[in-house]
């Protein structure tokens, strides 16, 4: 894709930096949409008819007018405040998630950087949307962001364990931590027949481990029934409370940006990443960018779907449900699944 | 790890059985109103506005004593007896100028108790529901329609056929008093005379 680029572009730099601003436009257009989505689903689900007004087509335009109005919104920092941090606290958050970017495999043709330790460098550089998170929770000087960010340590540090034990059993039967070679290894159509060559379809253990997974990364994107770090109900609005105008939208987008990446990491895993589920039909660069965007965003969509099933966790609950069940259970499965691929 | 498993398994079954119900309203459709596009009919008995048809009213003030909450309030002229103020559609004649008919309807409690004993039915609950307004004063209803001067014209019609009246009363009165005293006289100029 950057050779692609160098021979359009004939400065070498802008190429570069338009090869490094692709995914940021991508995960743009994506939160923009995906937050009215999210609204339209609510709203669906709830039988109204959620935004109708702005754009022509129901409502579409919403979230860009939401845009333009945070953008216009005063900039209040509280007077006690550690100012820098305070600033600093959102762009790091929304850093860590679009850095994480870069080791996605958007289709055959363009990865950011395929590094041999792909899922491990996501995995470590998500770890930072926890730091941001408790730093806006402490900078903002708040008891209620403290209490909201000291939640989200909790859960995020918890959560880090299940979804490192379920990634390491794909990891097993993938035998590699690039995730382009575990896209790859996942091309055909020859399970059982007729099914793609997708893991989860290839090993009965793994539709747990998936199952682990998704719980996992929606602990891991603060979303309900996990979204204890801002629960509204009884934290106001937990770690963001202070935050107001377009630093509070950052930290929107960055939630629906971590959204994505946990999906499309989820899809490259279980599903294929750019894989065509029909084989050699419709495959290609092209189609490849469209199947691994449709597949991340069924799951988004099922995590916008559980929003509004399920009522949010208490907080011991969040824990027990770590502790208690999730761990066991996904170190259990880890073992099985090293069991299945030795004696297959 | 046995319990786990079963208690993880239940509650997998709970969660699926919730977003079946949730997909299923995905699908239905949406029961909102677009309100400022669209608007509900109101049902016929739906208890609004009030509304008077000032033209039926004979200014009875049997609403006005019916209303709990003493939101409307009446004032009446009697009509000189030169004017015919013509009848109500319900065949009533009319007897009252209707100078004041004012009702508050930042007051009024929707109780209907005003409708039933109108004898001429001029005060309906209208289906309008869109009356707000920044100034309490702005809910004062006003339904009367005679101008100030011809409110003032009438009264003093009405004064000056009452002085009449009370006048033609009077004279009548001291006539009968002069009558009765002639013949209070004449009896005792009778027996004035017969003494």
């Amino acid at each position: 894709m950057l050779n692609t680029l160098e021979n359009i572009i004939p400065s070498p730099v802008i190429a570069l930096l338009i090869f490094v601003a692709l995914p940021l436009v991508l995960v743009s257009i994506y939160a923009l949409f995906a937050i009215w989505m999210e609204r339209k689903v609510a709203a669906h689900i709830q039988d109204r008819l959620g935004p109708m007004r702005v754009g022509g087509w129901h409502g579409w335009a919403q979230t860009i007018a939401d845009m333009l109005k945070l953008l216009q919104k005063e900039d209040i920092i509280p007077t006690n405040a550690s100012r820098f941090l305070f600033k600093l606290a959102p762009f790091l958050l929304f850093a860590a998630s679009y850095a994480a970017f870069s080791v996605i495999p958007f289709s055959s043709a363009y990865i950011g950087s395929s590094v041999d330790i792909g899922v491990f460098y996501l995995l470590a550089i998500t770890s930072l949307l926890t730091l941001s998170v408790l730093m806006g929770a402490w900078a903002s000087n708040n008891k209620w962001s403290l209490l909201g960010g000291m939640r989200t340590a909790a859960q995020m540090v918890s959560y880090e364990v299940p979804t490192i034990m379920s990634v390491l059993s794909v990891l097993v039967v993938a035998g590699s931590l690039n995730l382009m070679t575990v896209t790859e290894m996942q091309t055909g159509n020859t399970t059982l027949g007729f099914l793609p060559d997708w893991l989860i379809f290839q090993n009965p253990f793994l539709l747990i481990a998936f199952v682990i997974f998704f719980i996992s990364i929606v602990a891991e994107s603060h979303r309900v029934p996990f979204d204890l770090p801002e629960s509204e109900s009884e934290l106001v609005a937990g770690f963001q409370t202070e935050y107001s105008g377009m630093r509070w939208g950052i930290f929107m987008l960055a939630e629906y940006a971590d959204m994505l990446l946990l999906s499309l990491l989820g899809s490259v895993l279980f599903f294929g990443g750019w894989n065509s589920p029909f084989g050699e039909f419709m495959a290609g660069p092209i189609w490849g960018f469209f199947w691994f965007i449709l597949k991340g965003m069924v799951l988004v969509f099922v995590m916008m779907w559980m929003r509004w099933t399920l009522p949010r966790y208490r907080v011991d609950q969040l824990m027990q449900i770590c502790w208690g069940f999730l761990i066991p259970i996904s170190f259990v499965n880890f073992v099985l699944i090293a069991l299945w691929e030795m004696i297959f | 790890m046995v319990h786990a498993l079963k208690k993880s398994l239940v509650t997998l079954k709970s969660i699926l059985t919730g977003m079946k119900v949730t997909m299923r309203h995905l699908f239905q459709p949406s029961v909102t109103i677009r309100y400022p596009d669209v608007r509900d009919e109101l049902p016929e008995t739906a208890r609004s506005k009030l509304y008077v048809n000032i033209d039926d009213c004979i200014g009875c003030k049997l609403c006005e004593r019916a209303c709990p909450v003493n939101c409307i309030s009446i004032e009446t002229v009697q009509a000189t007896s030169d004017v015919d103020l013509g009848k109500t559609s319900t065949g009533n004649p009319k007897r009252f100028w209707v100078t004041n008919f004012e009702i508050d309807m930042a007051k009024c409690m929707y109780c209907d108790l005003c409708v039933p004993p109108c004898p001429t039915d001029c005060i309906t609950m209208v289906p309008e529901y869109e009356y707000s307004e920044f100034d309490r004063n702005n809910l004062l209803f006003q339904f009367s329609e005679l101008s100030p001067d011809k409110v003032e014209e009438v009264k003093e019609k009405l004064e000056k056929e009452q002085e009449e009246k009370q006048r033609q009363k009077e004279e009548a009165a001291r006539k009968k008093e002069a009558e009765k005293n002639k013949s209070e006289d004449s009896p005792a100029e009778t027996k004035s005379t017969e003494e």
